[in-house]
């Protein structure tokens, strides 16, 4: 892993440079214009926070059922990672929707769910922060909560009424967007995979340094 | 009643109930195209600073998280360090 981390940190950093120009060579869309193109960082931004919040949910559930301290690293470093981008998105998208909608926030079920799983994250660091001994299985459960969330935000686009564009949009993409687009979505996951093996060099450091101070207790 | 008054009552009438309708008729459509410039300046919202603050927070935020983990874990592994010194351990990484 340490091996992979020098090309990925290139990879991804050159990705990052190179996706500005693919954005701004995309064509315009027709009613929003310029102001569209948040939606090349908004929605991987999104795509990178389930990702975070399905690999806390997971290794949490991996940790409740067998206990084992790695995957509970993995979860906690993935959460703080989702957050992060979570907050990417909740900035970029009233950013998008002053301008194409009028208003910069809506209370619809979309945009509510989605600010709920960021508040639940949040809360789930603040519980692994203040919460003393045993908070690690009260996060876990938190967790698994979290991630139950999340195809709810997704379809809820679709089912309910509300401003925010409906899923089926990324799917139909013309190819003149769809490449940039899932360029970006490269681009961010590779961003996750990199901060995740960061963030979790620093959790098993933190372990390290807790085990010496323990054996020299 | 004559035939003339009738027809009075009845034009009134119908006048009378069209009014509402004719209340809610939608605005004359715009005869003329207004450029961009000359909107008053609330209606004026400009794309560009949206987009480059958009774009923008991205980049800073993902700098800050990323100086955010290099500094906690610059601290964690110097204590490390410290303390395997201390201990007369090697080095576990």
């Amino acid at each position: 892993m340490k091996k992979a981390f020098g090309p990925l940190l290139i990879l991804t950093a050159a990705m990052f440079a190179c996706a500005p120009f693919l954005i701004a060579a995309a064509p315009y869309e027709a009613t929003m214009g310029l102001v569209q193109k948040i939606f090349y960082f908004h929605v991987p931004s999104w795509f990178a926070m389930f990702t975070g919040v399905f690999v806390c949910g997971i290794y949490s559930a991996i940790y409740l059922f067998r206990g084992t301290p790695a995957a509970d690293r993995v979860a906690f470093a993935s959460a703080e990672i989702a957050v992060v981008f979570g907050l990417m998105g909740l900035v970029t998208g009233p950013l998008w929707g002053r301008k194409s909608w009028g208003v910069w926030w809506q209370w619809d079920a979309h945009l509510t769910m989605a600010l709920l799983v960021e508040l639940i994250f949040i809360g789930y660091l603040l519980v692994r922060k203040y919460g003393g001994p045993g908070s690690e299985k009260l996060g876990a459960g938190v967790a698994i909560f979290g991630m139950a969330n999340v195809p709810f935000v997704y379809v809820s686009a679709n089912i309910w009424r509300t401003v925010h564009p409906p899923t089926s949009v990324v799917p139909t993409l013309k190819p003149v967007m769809a490449g940039p687009f899932w360029f970006c979505v490269s681009a961010f996951m590779l961003l996750f995979a990199l901060l995740l093996m960061l963030r979790l060099r620093l959790e098993n450091q933190r372990a390290a340094l807790d085990a010496l101070y323990l054996e020299e207790e | 009643m004559t035939t003339l008054t009738r027809v009075i009552f009845s034009v009134c009438s119908i006048l009378a109930l069209a009014a509402p309708a004719f209340a809610l008729q939608p605005p004359a459509g715009q005869s003329e195209f207004v450029p961009m410039n000359s909107l008053p300046p609330a209606d004026q919202l400009p794309a560009a600073p949206l987009l480059i603050a958009a774009y923008a927070f991205v980049w800073i935020a993902v700098m800050v998280y990323l100086w955010s983990i290099w500094s906690r874990l610059g601290r964690v592994e110097r204590d490390l360090q410290a303390l395997q010194q201390r201990t007369g351990r090697g080095s576990t990484r």
